[in-house]
């Protein structure tokens, strides 16, 4: 009964500390472009259309009205926009094919952080009468978190550093990541994180195809099923959470049918290093199972694109035949507030 | 494969005033989400998710603001989308959120929409400029006069229409409790002898800024079964955007809100809107934009749609009822406003319209638009379920 989905192409732009010479739709279209070309798919082909940014790290309201312009929305189309990160996007796209109203969807997320300082516009988004007029900032949040984790005795600076070391290492293999190789571990940027346990700030975009049932299979040779997806929301206030757990993400795992099979594969949106450690836990991840082959968040952290991205590679992974099941994950809000996590197969090799 | 049905069985507003200077963000959407669990005899543990829309985030000072409101939106523990289009966010949140009924992804919805323009300032928020693109002209008014004269050269309509429109919606809200406006001594004479602010629109055929949230409850047949009262259904639904600025635009009456209406019909078996649809609730954020959209909606010939209103087909007591809740130009907590446009053609056929109900509405249209008349999202609603 339920209709199968499928993510079908990927494409994201080379990650940048800055992209000044750029607008945000100059920086989107040679995405839109890629991914569409991967298919063969032209706007006007398109079923349903759906993006995920933020007008806050633009400066400006309505920032995606402008993006729409470099989809190309002639003759009119059916679109749609969250003001959350892509996978979100995704999520609402995802529920659209089911219904049938459509059987392809383009769905796009972009953010240009370096216009402006990204820790201070993140602490925008805390509670708008008792926290945010203090201006905790978003690394500060998350050393508290990783602070507690240490105290809690689940992890320490030494196992923190290695998560970075891993991270980088695995983004040597990737161009599109912002920091590749071996980079040091830094001095502290807010103790007990030091630089490399933060993400860079960076500049970028990237978008997915999503096809549903037959259409999936003439548009890729290996479409990354959509066995399951699901997300979750916590409390706000950092004072009545376990800052060193996340049920959020446990529960929507749960939804997504994390749990009935073992992935090989997890890309965690874990913008700190600190963060992966809460996630592995969360998610019941065993030791063999790749976790950010791409580098991850600590490699490219192009706020608002950072969480579809988790999702394209993982599918991009299935794609290539390196994955036969896995796990992409997304967050926002401060300290992993809101997650979502999504389960991706390719059908078994041998069939094909 | 057929979708699932989707019917509306609770609906709650706050009363809209300029200043709500008593309740948090979190106190005015907690109102509105409360109203519409009451009205379906629900609670929030019945709940499977929630999607909320607001315009943007601009207006309030806070960044992705669905964060901060989970806890009073009862969402902790559950999925929580945030939606965005622009001044269509209030119809295009109610869409999404009746996507995840029809998909079976979820089996009870709760989806809201609010803003709280007294925390800041709508103008400046939408008058911030960026190198070497067009801005909005101070305000929305500035950006949407232009347009209006455009009509009124081109359907020969005379000068007075607009604020036939704007005294007919000021006099429908004195009959709604929850409309921000309540002029009791208001005449046509005052209506056009008020200040004109982007010529042709006068102050008086403008919208107020007003605070306020609308929450409504949606569920499948099964859910509908079990209403105390009786539900609203679905039976279209579409949402449809253009580019926002291209040589082929026609911003008079944009093919993406004719391309959305036409899809709506379709679902809904609609063959002659002006027949076959009882009352509409439309965005009308300028007087004029009634007769534009008339035309745009398929309910009168191009050129013809000041012909409507002239003639008082769009009176409360006409023959197609246009706002007859007050509208955005008595009420308009502008990410709230094209929600309170859906939510008020469902209270229609659910009867439930109180002193501004219009006998009979059976078939219902709910509009919104947003952006420079680029972004369209609407419903038809119904007081039987869909036979297809």
């Amino acid at each position: 009964m339920t209709r199968e989905i499928a993510v079908v192409a990927f494409a994201q732009t080379d990650h940048r500390r800055t992209s000044d010479e750029l607008s945000e739709v100059e920086m989107l279209m040679p995405v839109l472009h890629e991914v569409l070309d991967r298919t063969g798919l032209k706007t006007s082909d398109i079923g349903f259309t759906c993006s995920g940014s933020s007008d806050y790290l633009a400066g400006r309201a309505f920032s995606f009205t402008l993006a729409l312009d470099g989809v190309g929305a002639w003759p009119p189309i059916s679109e749609s926009h969250v003001e959350m990160d892509g996978a979100w996007a995704l999520y609402e796209a995802w529920t659209k094919l089911l219904t049938g109203d459509a059987d392809t969807a383009l769905v796009y997320a972009y953010g240009k952080s370096s216009p402006g300082s990204v820790r201070d516009v993140l602490t925008r988004q805390l509670d708008p009468y008792y926290v945010a007029p203090l201006w905790p900032d978003s690394v500060a949040l998350a050393a508290l978190q990783a602070q507690a984790l240490i105290d809690a005795g689940y992890t320490d600076e030494p196992a923190l550093a290695a998560v970075a070391a891993r991270s980088r290492a695995d983004a040597q293999a990737n161009s599109h990541a912002q920091l590749r190789g071996s980079v040091p571990h830094g001095d502290y940027v807010v103790h007990p994180l030091r630089t490399g346990d933060c993400p860079p700030i960076g500049d970028g975009a990237a978008a997915v195809i999503l096809a549903a049932g037959e259409r999936a299979r003439e548009l890729c040779e290996r479409p990354a099923w959509i066995r399951g997806i699901d997300h979750r929301i916590e409390a706000h206030s950092l004072g009545v959470r376990e800052l060193t757990d996340s049920p959020s993400t446990r529960l929507a795992a749960e939804k997504a049918g994390v749990f009935e099979r073992p992935v090989d594969t997890a890309e965690l949106h874990a913008p700190f290093t600190s963060q992966e450690v809460v996630l592995r836990n969360a998610l019941q991840l065993d030791d063999d199972v790749h976790v950010n082959p791409s580098g991850g968040a600590l490699a490219a952290n192009p706020i608002m694109a950072a969480g579809l991205i988790r999702i394209g590679e993982a599918a991009a992974r299935i794609h290539r035949g390196e994955s036969d099941r896995a796990l992409a994950h997304a967050t926002s809000g401060p300290c992993l507030q809101q997650n979502l996590v999504a389960v991706l197969e390719g059908e078994p090799r041998h069939v094909q | 494969m057929s979708s699932e049905p989707v019917a509306v069985v609770g609906i709650g507003q706050t009363k809209h005033v300029a200043a709500r200077r008593d309740v948090s963000m979190a106190g005015l959407v907690r109102e509105a989400a409360q109203r519409a669990l009451t009205d379906a005899e629900l609670t929030w543990a019945d709940i499977d998710a929630v999607v909320i829309g607001k315009a943007p985030d601009f207006f309030e000072g806070v960044m992705m603001p669905e964060l901060y409101l989970a806890d009073a939106l009862g969402a902790v523990g559950k999925p929580m989308l945030r939606v965005h289009t622009a001044g269509s966010v209030g119809g295009s949140t109610a869409l999404v959120a009746t996507n995840l009924v029809r998909s079976r992804v979820h089996a009870t919805v709760l989806t809201l929409a609010y803003e709280k323009q007294s925390e800041s300032n709508a103008m400046w928020g939408l008058s911030l400029p960026i190198p070497f693109q067009q801005p909005l002209l101070a305000g929305a008014g500035g950006f949407f006069a232009p347009h209006v004269r455009a009509y009124m050269r081109r359907s020969g309509a005379p000068d007075t229409v607009g604020s036939l429109v704007a005294y007919k919606d000021r006099r429908n809200a004195l009959k709604n409790p929850y409309a921000h406006l309540h002029e009791h001594d208001i005449t046509l004479e005052k209506v056009q002898a008020s200040p004109m602010l982007w010529d042709p629109i006068r102050y008086s055929e403008t919208c107020p800024s007003s605070d306020g949230a609308v929450a409504m409850v949606l569920t499948d047949r099964a859910g509908a079964a079990r209403s105390p009262r009786p539900p609203a259904w679905l039976h279209g639904g579409a949402m449809r955007s253009e580019p926002t600025l291209f040589a082929g635009k026609d911003a008079v009456s944009p093919k993406a809100g004719q391309d959305c209406a036409a899809d709506v019909y379709r679902q809904a078996g609609i063959a002659d809107p002006r027949r076959d649809i009882d009352a509409v609730e439309m965005y009308v954020p300028f007087s004029w934009y009634e007769p534009m959209w008339l035309e745009n909606l398929g309910f009168a010939a191009e050129g013809e749609g000041w012909k409507l209103t002239e003639a008082g087909v769009t009176e409360l007591d006409g023959d197609l009822p246009v706002n007859m809740s007050g509208g955005v130009l008595s009420t308009n907590p502008i990410g709230a406003s094209g929600m309170i446009r859906f939510a008020e053609a469902a209270l229609q056929v659910r009867g439930l319209a109180g002193e501004h109900q219009v006998d009979g509405a059976r078939r219902v249209l709910g509009h919104a638009y947003g952006g420079g008349s680029q972004f369209f999202s609407m419903w038809l609603v119904g007081s039987e379920p869909p036979t297809s």
